[in-house]
């Protein structure tokens, strides 16, 4: 195609990083979104508050915040240097967490909301039926809410290949490591005469977008038409 | 036996309520809506928690306040049918059958429900690959019942299963449930505000009013008690025989029906001779007569003496007359009473039109189907 070395390799980062932060991030999503719809504790809304955070703040602040707790010198940045030689700042590792890190608001409210179309007199027939509690949630719960957990998987996705505030600050512009899509753009956009790369990077990043919207909404439709809906 | 004391309040509607009723049977769990027969049968599968209480099943305690048991409902055994069926739409038909199965099997719980012959019993041979939207309501229902007695349950619990089907699909399952019953082999609570279900499928009958137990006992009992007349109306009210077949003349399409000390000519609707049923007599169809009645066409005249006379609500009589052996209840009025001077120990004889006892008669299974 019409693209560059540094392009391509821009786009495949940008696909590594993003499909690595979801797969990192999915499984938490799913717990913090069963807490918050079936647990009632004490600090719920807090919680709640604070897992929305990163839609409020500015990425930037997002950056900053992880290179404090994640530096070398952070608090969980130093231990696991320390103890598992896992770097986080200037990594890919890095900008997956930091794009993890401005997605999951957004998976967990869809998987929220598909927890919470779950009826719950079907976790009662499986009870009467001999299924305890883990039992109920694999078998029952868990294959109910796949709609939104296939919703929240491909959009957080397609958003983790955009995300530019918070990666910049914590893991900066390294071609090859962490100059992902937008940050390509960005620096094309700095550059003399880049305003073709800037045009390309972005008609890329506008079709991954739009077909990864489209095919979150195909996934959607395909398990409701299974589950009868 | 099934034994069950149970005290749950929730806002300010309160449940106390003691059971005892004899098992195999079907027990059915009758009052209008909102009486708590749900909310009864909720706590007894263990999926509401009782404030305090006791529920046992033959010699097990599964749920006892005052020795701080209380069984999971997942480990209770008690199979629950659901008003909506509540079928798994992740799952085919098969799977939702298998789910109880697999999860009973793995427990060590010996298989008493076989899966082919429930499969069988059910007529859900061709189902089984169907998704669960793709199912009628009856068939729905269908599913959810083998769903439920292949978890192999100690106890079955149904919440208005009919009541979202409409008279054709109910037809269609009532047979089902008949057999089942008549099977013996596992006791049912059967929660229903149609007084037509308990009339055919009870065994035992518990009346309940705003969270309490009115009275409890076998159908027969339960049919001449006013505190089922205060449910369902004197309308509908009329003592409940048991009785047997003891011919049919096909050709007439009626059968000769022995209750009590007397007998009865009843529509044969596919009654066989020997078959067991129960017949319930309309207390508004019964005529009483103070003499021997000659050249009517009525073709049943029972007799017997009348036991008591009771002012019901309606401004009438309730007059329960021994037919020999069993009673059975007309309701005339006040009117008529004093003119035939009706007072217990009176001899009398009733009269009942074989075409009104029309839907009133409800086989059980025939001593030879067993």
């Amino acid at each position: 195609m019409l693209l560059s070395d540094a392009e391509w390799e821009a786009l495949r980062l940008s696909l590594a990083i993003a499909l690595r932060s979801v797969l990192f991030s999915l499984p938490w999503a799913i717990l913090v979104a069963w807490l918050l719809t079936r647990r009632r504790f004490v600090g719920r809304t807090v919680f709640d508050a604070f897992v929305h955070l990163p839609l409020v703040l500015p990425p930037v602040v997002i950056g900053y915040i992880l290179l404090v707790l994640f530096g070398t010198r952070g608090p969980i940045g130093g231990w696991l240097d320390r103890q598992l030689d896992i770097q986080l700042v200037f990594t890919r590792a890095g900008a997956a967490l930091a794009t993890a890190v401005m997605s999951f608001p957004m998976m967990v409210r869809a998987i929220r909301i598909s927890l919470e179309t779950v009826d719950r007199g079907l976790e009662d027939a499986a009870r009467t039926l001999g299924a305890g509690p883990l039992d109920r949630f694999l078998s029952i719960t868990l294959p109910l809410m796949t709609p939104g957990i296939l919703a929240g998987a491909v959009t957080a996705f397609s958003a983790g290949l955009g995300e530019f505030g918070a990666v910049i600050t914590f893991v900066s512009n390294i071609p090859g490591e962490t100059r992902t899509l937008p940050l390509a753009l960005y620096t094309a956009l700095q550059t003399p005469n880049g305003d073709t790369v800037a045009a390309r990077l972005a008609v890329v990043s506008f079709t991954l977008g739009l077909s990864g919207l489209l095919c979150s909404e195909l996934l959607a439709r395909a398990v409701r038409r299974r589950l009868g809906r | 036996m099934l034994n069950v004391e149970l005290h749950k309040r929730r806002g300010d509607f309160t449940l106390d309520v003691e059971v005892r009723a004899p098992t195999p049977g079907l027990v059915a769990l009758f009052g209008r809506s909102g009486c708590g027969k749900s909310t009864l049968v909720n706590l007894i599968a263990g999926l509401v928690p009782p404030d305090r209480g006791m529920v046992r099943l033959d010699d097990e305690v599964l749920y006892d306040s005052t020795r701080r048991i209380n069984i999971p409902a997942e480990r209770r055994r008690i199979g629950y049918v659901f008003q909506d069926s509540r079928l798994f739409p992740h799952l085919n038909v098969l799977g939702n059958l298998r789910y109880g199965e697999k999860r009973a099997l793995k427990r060590g719980v010996a298989a008493q429900v076989q899966f082919e012959e429930l499969v069988a019993l059910l007529g859900l041979g061709a189902l089984l690959g169907r998704r669960t939207h793709q199912l009628s309501g009856g068939e729905q229902q269908r599913v959810a019942l083998g769903r439920a007695l292949l978890a192999q349950p100690r106890l079955l619990l149904l919440d208005e299963p009919l009541a979202s089907l409409d008279l054709a699909r109910r037809e269609e399952l009532l047979p089902y449930l008949e057999r089942l019953r008549d099977r013996r082999s596992i006791p049912m609570i059967y929660v229903s505000h149609q007084f037509e279900e308990v009339l055919r499928l009870a065994t035992y009958v518990v009346l309940m009013n705003a969270g309490a137990v009115t009275a409890q006992g076998d159908l027969a009992a339960v049919s001449r008690l006013p505190e089922l007349r205060s449910i369902v109306g004197p309308d509908v009210m009329g003592a409940v025989l048991a009785g047997e077949v003891r011919t049919v003349d096909a050709n007439a399409a009626l059968a000769q029906v022995r209750v009590g000390a007397g007998e009865l000519i009843v529509p044969a609707d596919g009654l066989k001779p020997g078959q067991r049923l129960r017949v319930q007599l309309l207390a508004r169809d019964l005529i009483i007569a103070t003499e021997p009645p000659r050249a009517l066409s009525v073709r049943n005249v029972l007799q017997g003496t009348v036991v008591s006379l009771v002012p019901d609500e309606a401004q009438t009589l309730q007059v329960e007359i021994d037919i020999g052996g069993t009673t059975v209840i007309a309701r005339v009025t006040n009117h008529a009473s004093a003119q035939l001077e009706l007072r217990g120990g009176l001899r009398v004889w009733v009269l009942v039109k074989t075409v009104s006892l029309r839907g009133h008669v409800y086989p059980l299974a025939s001593p030879q189907a067993d």
